[in-house]
């Protein structure tokens, strides 16, 4: 190993930037796990979980690398199921029910356009993060960008396919997914606002300026909305905190349902 | 499940080639609005475990299938007719293993 190989391997990306990256992925895969045995057609069903199961793996390659820096007995199971909400980094578009309505329960009736328009805004960010994280500083990140990378590039096409199918379908998904882009589009502007962790593993060379993507993801996503002729919302105000640990009051319900089990039997394996 | 889609969507033949495998062979089928949408849920479906490095899908109704009543006018005829399979030459040893 040569000196440089020596150095890089030494640069761990901060402990709050690998949670954030793992929670928008744990929370969006047991979010899109809601969907396992209720798909609206067998094949989708198998894809929602097929997609699940990608978020959920992403997320345990990032609790076990930030584990591994916090020590003191922490593993992936502690971070995932024995934090609290204002503990958890992820963005709060990826926390919220599968409803475009903002006044669901975690497991209420489920809108797959906005199951839909939620992965594809959400994928077509981290095609344009995990690619830039591959040549990130800490080189287990990088590993795992370029894993994720790929997987994150299936999801964005699976999410663009039928964003365009319902958009330019009938007038009944088209009014669907129209509301669920106008219900989500907002807490998309929390993207571009670098937190504190952000800045952190920009500072060290281990992460990147989320602001400097902006322009390539207005690119994927207006592509996409004029080709499922929908109409992309004005911009709000409203800035969402999630990452910042500040959620909605839907995490909560979420993680009551993911944690439960793990918090009544401690220790529990199978 | 809703039953709407499945009267709607046409039925696909999937068609899969292994990694080791040279030629692609059937493995199911599967109700899709297009072609596009057969190979993605193809893939969801059916090389989830590893099972392929390439797919095709082909609609059903785009196969011509022999009817099971002609067996015995389109398959006996051959039973009888050993020579068909090139058996019954010696192959000089100069030529090696074939």
């Amino acid at each position: 190993m040569n000196t440089l190989n020596a150095q890089r391997s030494t640069l761990h990306a901060p402990v709050d930037y690998l949670l954030h990256l793992a929670d928008n992925a744990l929370v969006l895969g047991q979010r899109n796990a809601e969907w396992c045995g209720h798909g609206p057609v067998l094949e989708e069903d198998i894809a929602l979980a097929n997609n699940s199961l990608d978020l959920i793996g992403q997320a345990r390659l990032l609790y076990q690398h930030a584990a591994a820096q916090i020590g003191q007995g922490a593993t992936e199971d502690t971070l995932a199921y024995f934090r609290d909400v204002p503990d958890f980094k992820n963005y709060t578009l990826c926390e919220l029910p599968h409803l475009p309505l903002m006044s669901a329960t975690a497991s209420g009736d489920r809108d797959f356009a906005t199951t839909i328009a939620r992965n594809f805004l959400y994928s077509a960010l981290m095609v344009l993060v995990w690619d830039q994280l591959q040549s990130s500083q800490d080189e287990q990140l990088a590993a795992i960008a370029a894993k994720s990378l790929k997987e994150a590039r299936y999801h964005l096409r699976h999410s663009r396919d039928w964003l365009v199918r319902l958009g330019d379908g009938t007038d009944e998904s088209h009014g669907r997914s129209q509301a669920a882009i106008d219900a989500l589009m907002p807490y998309t502007r929390e993207f571009w606002v670098n937190s504190p962790q952000e800045q952190a593993a920009q500072a060290n060379g281990t992460g990147l300026d989320v602001s400097t993507l902006q322009t390539d993801w207005n690119a994927i996503v207006d592509a996409a909305l004029s080709e499922a002729t929908l109409k992309r919302p004005g911009e709000s105000a409203f800035v969402p905190t999630g990452k910042q640990g500040v959620h909605s009051e839907h995490l909560g319900f979420v993680l009551a349902e993911m944690q439960s089990l793990a918090r009544q039997h401690p220790g529990a394996t199978w | 499940m809703s039953t709407t889609a499945l009267k709607e969507w046409p039925l696909w033949e999937v068609f899969v080639r292994s990694k080791q495998g040279l030629e692609h062979k059937h493995c199911g089928s599967l109700h899709a609005s297009d072609a596009q949408h057969a190979l993605q849920m193809a893939r969801d479906v059916y090389t989830r475990r590893q099972e392929g490095v390439s797919i095709w899908v082909v609609q059903s109704s785009a196969i011509a299938a022999s009817e099971p009543n002609d067996k015995n006018e389109f398959f006996e005829p051959a039973s009888d007719k050993v020579y068909r399979h090139p058996t019954f030459y010696e192959i000089p040893e100069e030529v090696g293993h074939m």
